[in-house]
């Protein structure tokens, strides 16, 4: 038996033993994603079992080494690991924004004494983080972002405010990119800075979407501080100081490949063909009794097969060796308006049923929800327009204007 | 199987994409079309193809073959699609090679696929009988009597047809149109006795033929496959044929666009360069993204093909239907982004409208497709 087959073998046996069978239901509500965090609730005690084997073993962050909490598993294991969750339909036992980003972050430009003071809280699930970047006059040009940051005596004070950070209300810490420096150009200048939300200087407020309420928040910084360094070596500041930018560019590209990667959120959904034909029916050939709509979505249907299919292949150039590099930003642009494009057919499709907004009926036009909400799937994590300018300028390599 | 070719298929498209740009420009498809050349592609080329192993590309090494299977023919056709290249490959190399290597008999076989090999056998697909592709409306009679038949009726759109030493021919043998019972599969000389060939010079400037069958006779070891249930055969034939062709539309449009993107980065206007236009710079980049998502299906319709072949039929689809608009839109974009002179016959780009306008149409438009997608899926 090869070390991968025994590996696996091993992690069937381990996951069968110390899964609760609580855990391996699909999820149906909000409450069964485990966030973590100092302010969490755990919805039962085999979410909190749960997340304390995983995390014990290192497996909630199972491709991050060893000292920081992780499990240190090569692809090929985390490959086996996610196949063998997978089997059981095991849930993920902690899912944050610390995960996505603040930690592939610090693991490409944190010092050795940050990434053991930070990375552990976040694999366990002790500490939740928000993302600090979108400011009301920083949206599409994040780069012309003003929140300032000024050195006082042994440690920074932050002024200004940030929009669009997601479960700030919920989140124990931030990382913020902030103006360290107004006198170049506008990409210098920037650092980024990990801020403790637990201060007098720090506040946040929901914002309402027209889909209803939603995970965004407006967060303000009024004179908030933080020190130079939380303990020896560990700097608030991530990379170098005014050099935050790399580090932000880094994170987005990031983001951009998981958004896009998921694509756009629509692996997995149910197709629009299924839906409709609920709702419509079908004539006497079978074809859905609608003739036009019929073929917008068949269109629909087959470019949403033909993206999963290059979410795939773009995902085997990369372990291939090829890089995903500006590649991400079509799969982030594409993904997106093609869930737009889904949400659209999918409220032709169900008619005025789905426009009832308050009913149990329809789960209070969850539909109709979810459609309102995919409109922002094309601004969040950089504009389809902003993607579009960078495949033209990254992989095209057009002159700019 | 991860969706990327190996290194032996890499090295095949380089070889070929440097052996094509030397032997068979756009330029020699434009000289083909100026001399009205009779063959419609080059005799000696396709020699040095088949000597290359083109020509047997997926056929077996023992019939003489390459054995690269159909993700080797497409990268192939993917590259004649680049260069526009007029051969007979997709009649002979995959239509006829995948009919005999799958469903023909013993003696067809070892008759056949060696001097297709060997680039001694040219050989076409007659299926179409109106201007709309209907794999079932197949209305050409086969009239039994014994182990003899006779075939009588019309077949359009063959691609080849006039220069093919054979023909492979889906007749009706029983039931009607529209059925998929009661369809054969027959293999009749190029020149057999009662089939009139006329050749149509199509707007691609690439082969093509309308067939007139009058009392063509044949016998049961003519059949390719089994008589009355030949549709198996055909769909079989067809699928691979579609993604050989998606695999050459990718080609051409992937062309069209970066002759296009080219264009963008060299052309003034305004005291600048088009390229620095975000208008064209999104529709460049908009076109990019479908070229992306085209060239995935045209892979995975390859593989699946290769693994699976009786179920490759829904990936097959998927890439013919996405080739088809992707390809059309590659050329669309081409012409108004390099304006007036994407129109004139003197630069090369209208030749790939016109091919791919005729290849979208070969065997199953974009609406056939996602139909039978659709129908596939349940609505």
């Amino acid at each position: 038996m090869s070390d991968l087959e025994e590996f696996c073998k091993d992690t069937r046996t381990w996951l069968e033993e110390n899964c609760p069978p609580e855990m391996r239901k699909p999820i149906e509500s909000e409450k069964n994603v485990c966030w973590g965090g100092k302010k969490w609730t755990f919805e039962s005690n085999a979410q909190k079992v749960w997340l304390e084997r995983m995390a014990k073993k290192g497996w909630t962050v199972p491709a991050w080494p060893k000292e920081y909490g992780g499990g240190g598993l090569s692809k090929e294991e985390v490959k086996v690991l996610k196949s063998e969750m997978n089997k059981i339909q095991a849930r993920l036992p902690l899912v944050s924004f610390g995960i996505w980003m603040l930690g592939p972050a610090l693991l490409q430009y944190g010092t050795h004494e940050q990434k053991a003071h930070f990375l552990p809280p976040i694999a366990r699930g002790e500490i939740r983080w928000a993302q600090g970047y979108s400011e009301p006059n920083a949206g599409s040009d994040l780069a012309s972002l003003q929140t300032k940051c000024v050195k006082q005596g042994d440690g920074w004070v932050i002024n200004g405010q940030k929009v669009w950070t997601s479960y700030a209300d919920e989140a124990d810490w931030i990382f913020v990119l902030v103006r360290t420096d107004n006198s170049g150009t506008k990409h210098h200048g920037i650092s980024f800075i990990l801020v403790d939300m637990d201060q007098k200087g720090v506040s946040t407020k929901p914002i309402k979407l027209i889909s209803g309420k939603s995970p965004f928040c407006e967060t303000f910084f009024d004179d908030a501080t933080a020190p130079n360094e939380y303990a020896p070596g560990v700097f608030s500041i991530v990379g170098e100081m005014n050099r935050g930018w790399d580090v932000a560019k880094y994170l987005l590209t990031h983001e951009r490949e998981m958004i896009g990667g998921g694509g756009g959120g629509i692996l997995g959904m149910r197709s629009v063909g299924e839906i409709a034909v609920q709702s419509i029916g079908v004539d006497e050939t079978g074809r859905l009794a609608d003739p036009v709509l019929r073929g917008k979505v068949a269109e629909a249907d087959l470019d949403a097969w033909a993206f999963m299919l290059t979410v795939e292949r773009v995902k085997d150039e990369a372990k291939a060796g090829k890089g995903v590099g500006a590649k991400s930003s079509m799969l982030k642009y594409y993904g997106t308006e093609y869930n737009k494009r889904r949400y659209e057919l999918c409220m032709d499709a169900g008619g005025s049923d789905e426009l009832e907004w308050e009913n149990d009926r329809n789960n209070d036009g969850a539909l109709s929800r979810d459609w309102l909400r995919s409109k922002a799937n094309s601004i969040e994590g950089g504009t389809s327009e902003v993607m579009l300018n960078i495949i033209s300028k990254r992989i095209l390599e057009l002159p700019d204007a | 199987m991860p969706l990327i070719l190996n290194e032996e298929q890499e090295m095949l498209r380089d070889s070929a994409r440097g052996f094509l740009a030397e032997k068979a420009p756009v330029s020699a498809l434009r000289k083909l079309r100026d001399t009205n050349d009779e063959v419609g592609f080059d005799r000696g080329l396709w020699k040095e193809m088949a000597e290359m192993g083109w020509a047997g590309v997926m056929v077996d090494e023992e019939f003489g073959g390459a054995g690269f299977g159909f993700v080797g023919a497409g990268v192939l056709a993917e590259e004649m699609g680049r260069t526009l290249t007029a051969s007979p490959f997709v009649a002979t190399s995959i239509l006829a090679a995948t009919a005999l290597s799958k469903f023909g008999s013993a003696a067809q076989r070892q008759e056949n696929l060696p001097k297709i090999s060997a680039g001694d056998l040219v050989m076409a697909l007659a299926v179409d009988e109106h201007s709309k592709h209907g794999p079932t409306k197949i209305d050409l009679q086969a009239e039994k009597s014994g182990n003899r038949f006779k075939l009588s009726g019309a077949k359009t759109f063959v691609a080849d047809g006039h220069v093919a030493d054979k023909v492979i021919v889906a007749a009706r043998s029983a039931g009607a149109s529209g059925e998929t019972d009661g369809i054969t599969l027959f293999m009749v000389d190029g020149n057999a006795k009662g089939l009139k060939r006329e050749r149509t010079i199509m707007l691609d400037s690439r082969n093509a033929a309308r067939f007139d069958f009058e009392n063509v006779e044949a016998t049961g070891d003519d059949v390719i496959g089994e008589v009355d249930g030949g549709y198996m055969a055909l769909e079989g034939v067809l699928n691979a044929g579609r993604a050989g062709l998606a695999a050459e539309l990718s080609g051409a449009g992937q062309a069209a666009f970066e002759m296009t993107t080219d264009y963008l980065k060299e052309r003034q206007q305004f005291k600048k360069t088009i390229g620095s236009f975000q208008a064209l710079q999104h529709r460049a980049a908009h076109l990019y993204s479908e070229i992306e998502l085209m060239k995935s299906v045209v892979l995975k319709a390859l593989q699946d093909l290769d693994e699976n072949f009786g179920m490759a039929g829904a990936t097959c689809s998927l890439a013919k239907a996405k080739a088809n608009a992707v390809a059309k839109l590659a050329s669309q974009e081409a012409v108004q982004m390099h304006g007036g002179i994407g129109m004139t016959d003197e630069y090369d780009l209208g030749f790939y409208m016109k091919r791919i306008r005729v290849a979208q149409e070969m065997f199953g438009d974009f609406a056939f497709h996602a139909d039978r997608l659709a129908q596939m899926r349940g609505f």
